[in-house]
C-alpha cells in the first residue's frame, strides 16, 4: 500500500510502480523498454478515467482530503503574483488555520483569503488541522473590511474540516465570530468570489464563503457537517459515512445541480493532486473571468444580486394561505 | 477506589429505587424538576411560567407558549404560516425526512420549528418569533430561515423591532447544504435590520448551538439569555472528544457566556416583558409607560 494513494487509487499506483521501474531498468541497460512503457501508460490513462469516471460521494470525499491535495498557499503561490502574507486579528492572536493577504491577479490587486491545513505532522498541529478560532475569522473580516476600503476585490478559499470545536474557541465566542462574518459578508461593497478546494466544512466554510459566485473544484466537497458526523448523529454510526455522504449531495456535480454552486472546474485526469499546476491554472483562469464580469456591475446592484441569491437557497412551498388576521 | 467499587455495586438498586419513584410520581398533574428532582403541580409550574418553584430552574416550552407569555392579549397575525418544507434531496437516513417531518407535525401542530408573528409588547408593535424545539430539535432548514427573513421584511417594511427567541440544536441535517444556507440568509437579513436602525433583540434559550447560534442567536443589537441556558458552537460531547480535556464546570451555560462577554444580560422569565419592553423603548426612544395597545 503507497500511502500517498488512496484505497481505489492503488491500482494506479500499481501501474505507476511499474512504469517507473520500467524506465530505470530502460535507463541502465541497451533494451529498448520505451514502446513497453507508452503501452502502460496508455493503460494507466485509461484505468485513470474508468476508475474517476464513476466516484462515489464517498470516495470524493476521500478525494477532497486526500493527503498529496493542493492547499490554499500551494494554490496562493501558483495563481497570483507578490503575494504578501498579513497576519493577526488585533485583539487577540494569529491563526494559522487561516492565511490572508494582498496579492495580484495579473495587474489586480486583490485580498486573498483561505483556510490553510499543514501537510506533515508537525505543519498540520501548527495549522490546526485548518479548524479556525474565533480570531482566524476576526483576521479574515479585518482583512475583507480593509478589501472593501481600497475597492479590492475578495478571493476566497475553502478548506475546512469546519471551525475548531475547543474550549477556547468557545470562551472567545466561536458562534458570534462566525456570525458576524454572515452578517457582513453579505453586504460587502467589493466582489467576492468563493473557491471551495477541498473540505467545505459546515459553518466554518461558510464563514469566509458569502460571495458572488461560489465555485468549486470537481472532486472537493460542501456540506452542512461531514459525513462521518452526520452519520453518528442520524445513524447512530460513524461507519454509515459513505451512506451519509451520498445522501447529503455534498459533492461540487450535485449541488450545481440543486443550484447552489455557480460552476464546476473541472480537475486533471486523476484528481488535482496528481497537478497541482493545471489545476491552478484553471482555477486562476476562471477567477479571472469572473472578476472581468463582476467588476461591470455598480456597487449597489453587486450588494443587491448577493442578497437577492442568498435568497433564493431555500426549498419551500407555499401551502394554501391561512386566514392571518 | 474501594469506596468506588462498594458504590458501583450498590448504584444499580440506588438508580432503581429513583425509577421506582419518577413512576410513583402520578400522571398527568405532577412533574418533576429535571434539576432539583423537587415534585411539582402542574397547574401551580404553567402559573409560575414553566420555572420550578423551588430551584428557578427554567423549563423547555413551545414556540407558541412562549409568545403567549411575551406579548400582549390581542390581535396577532402570523407570518409565513403558509410555508412548508420541502424534500428536495429525498434524504433518507435511518427514517425518511419526508416521515420524520410527519412525525414532528403531528406531535407539535407545527408545519415547521418556527413560530413568527406580528403582535405588542406592553402596546408596543413589534415581530415576535420563537423556536420550536419540539420540532425536530429546532432545527433550521429552508422554512425556518424562509419564515426568519419574512419577519425582518415585515420589520423593515412597518419599521418595528424584532425579538427572537432561540432554542435550536442547529442546522437541520436533512436539508444538507440548504440548511447551512440559512445561516447565510438570516444572517443577511439582519444586516438591513442594522442599516435601517432597528433593533433586534435575540434572546436564548435553552439551547442554542450549531448553526442557529453561529448566524441569527449570536447577532442581536443586544443578547439575552434565560438562566442557565446551554449556548455555545459545538456540543459539550464533540468538543470532549476533540480536545481530550474535562469541560470546566458550568461550561456553556448562561453565566459563562456572560462571563466571557457573549452576552449583555441574564432575564429571569419573569422578568422578561417588562425588560425586554424597556430595552426596545430605549433603543427607539418609545415612552416607557404602557401605550394603549392600537387594534
Amino acid at each position: 500500500m503507497n500511502p500517498n494513494f488512496l484505497d481505489f487509487e492503488q491500482p494506479i499506483a500499481e501501474l505507476e510502480a511499474k512504469i517507473e521501474e520500467l524506465r530505470l531498468v530502460g535507463n541502465d541497460s541497451d533494451v529498448n523498454l520505451s514502446e513497453e512503457i507508452r503501452k502502460l501508460e496508455e493503460k494507466s490513462i485509461r484505468l485513470t478515467e474508468s476508475i474517476f469516471g464513476n466516484l462515489t460521494s464517498w470516495q470524493i470525499s476521500q478525494l477532497a482530503r486526500h493527503p498529496r491535495r493542493p492547499y490554499t498557499l500551494d494554490y496562493i503561490h501558483r495563481i497570483f503574483d507578490h503575494f504578501d502574507e498579513l497576519h493577526g486579528d488585533r485583539s487577540f492572536a494569529d491563526d494559522p488555520a487561516i492565511v490572508g493577504g494582498i496579492a495580484r491577479l495579473g495587474e489586480r490587486p486583490v485580498m486573498v483569503i483561505g483556510h490553510q491545513k499543514g501537510r506533515e505532522v508537525r505543519d498540520k498541529v501548527h495549522r490546526n488541522f485548518g479548524m479556525p478560532k474565533p480570531e482566524g475569522y476576526r483576521k479574515a473580516l479585518r482583512l475583507m473590511e480593509m478589501a472593501e476600503r481600497f475597492a479590492m476585490p475578495v478571493l476566497t478559499f475553502i478548506d475546512t474540516p469546519g471551525a475548531f470545536p475547543g474550549i477556547d474557541a468557545e470562551e472567545r465566542g466561536q458562534s458570534e465570530a462566525i456570525a458576524r462574518n454572515l452578517r457582513e459578508m453579505s453586504s460587502l461593497r467589493v466582489p467576492v468570489v468563493t473557491t471551495v478546494i477541498g473540505e467545505g466544512g459546515s459553518g466554518g466554510a461558510l464563514a469566509i464563503g458569502v460571495c458572488d459566485h461560489l465555485q468549486m473544484l470537481e472532486y472537493a466537497t460542501y456540506s452542512v457537517i461531514s459525513p462521518e458526523g452526520c452519520a453518528s448523529i442520524l445513524w447512530r454510526s460513524s461507519d454509515k459515512a459513505a451512506e451519509a455522504a451520498d445522501a447529503m449531495g455534498l459533492t461540487a456535480r450535485r449541488l450545481h445541480e440543486l443550484g447552489i454552486v455557480d460552476e464546476v472546474i473541472s480537475e486533471p485526469l486523476g484528481g488535482a493532486h496528481r497537478d497541482h499546476d493545471l489545476a491552478a491554472r484553471r482555477i486562476r483562469d476562471s477567477l479571472s473571468t469572473r472578476l472581468e464580469a463582476l467588476g461591470e456591475l455598480a456597487v449597489t446592484d453587486l450588494v443587491e444580486r448577493r442578497y437577492q441569491r442568498l435568497l433564493d437557497y431555500a426549498n419551500v412551498e407555499e401551502r394554501e394561505r391561512k386566514n392571518e388576521d | 477506589m474501594s469506596n468506588n467499587n462498594w458504590l458501583e455495586k450498590i448504584l444499580p438498586s440506588i438508580r432503581k429505587t429513583s425509577e421506582n419513584r419518577r413512576a410513583n410520581v402520578p400522571e398527568g398533574l405532577w412533574r418533576k424538576c429535571p434539576r432539583c428532582d423537587g415534585v411539582l403541580y402542574l397547574p401551580e409550574l404553567e402559573r409560575n411560567q414553566e420555572v420550578c418553584p423551588k430551584c428557578e430552574h427554567h423549563m423547555r416550552i413551545g414556540a407558541r407558549q412562549r409568545l403567549d407569555l411575551f406579548l400582549d392579549q390581542g390581535p396577532r397575525a402570523e407570518i409565513g404560516a403558509d410555508l412548508a418544507p420541502v424534500d428536495r434531496l429525498k434524504f433518507k437516513d435511518s427514517k425518511k425526512y419526508k416521515d420524520r417531518l410527519t412525525g414532528a407535525q403531528k406531535a407539535t401542530g407545527e408545519h415547521d420549528a418556527l413560530v413568527a408573528t406580528r403582535g405588542h409588547l406592553k402596546g408596543l408593535a413589534l415581530v415576535a418569533c420563537a423556536f420550536e424545539f419540539r420540532f425536530m430539535g429546532g432545527s433550521m432548514g429552508s422554512v425556518v430561515g424562509s419564515r426568519f427573513v419574512r419577519a425582518v421584511e415585515t420589520c423593515l417594511e412597518q419599521r418595528v423591532p424584532l425579538v427572537c427567541f432561540s432554542a435550536s440544536g442547529g442546522a437541520r441535517m436533512q436539508e444538507a447544504l440548504f440548511s447551512l444556507m440559512q445561516m447565510a440568509r438570516t444572517s443577511a437579513a439582519l444586516q438591513r435590520m442594522r442599516e435601517q436602525r432597528l433593533p433586534f433583540i435575540s434572546v436564548m434559550t435553552d439551547p442554542v448551538y450549531g448553526g442557529v447560534s453561529a448566524s441569527l442567536a449570536m447577532l442581536g443589537d443586544i443578547n439575552v439569555a434565560e438562566p442557565n441556558a446551554l449556548i455555545g458552537f459545538a456540543g459539550p460531547r464533540v468538543i470532549e472528544q476533540t480536545v481530550r480535556q474535562k469541560l470546566p464546570e458550568g461550561f456553556q451555560r448562561s453565566e459563562f457566556l456572560l462571563e466571557h462577554g457573549a452576552i449583555d444580560m441574564i432575564v429571569h422569565r419573569h422578568e422578561m416583558r417588562d425588560t425586554v419592553h424597556r430595552l426596545l423603548a430605549g433603543l427607539t426612544g418609545a415612552p416607557l409607560e404602557e401605550e394603549a395597545a392600537e387594534g
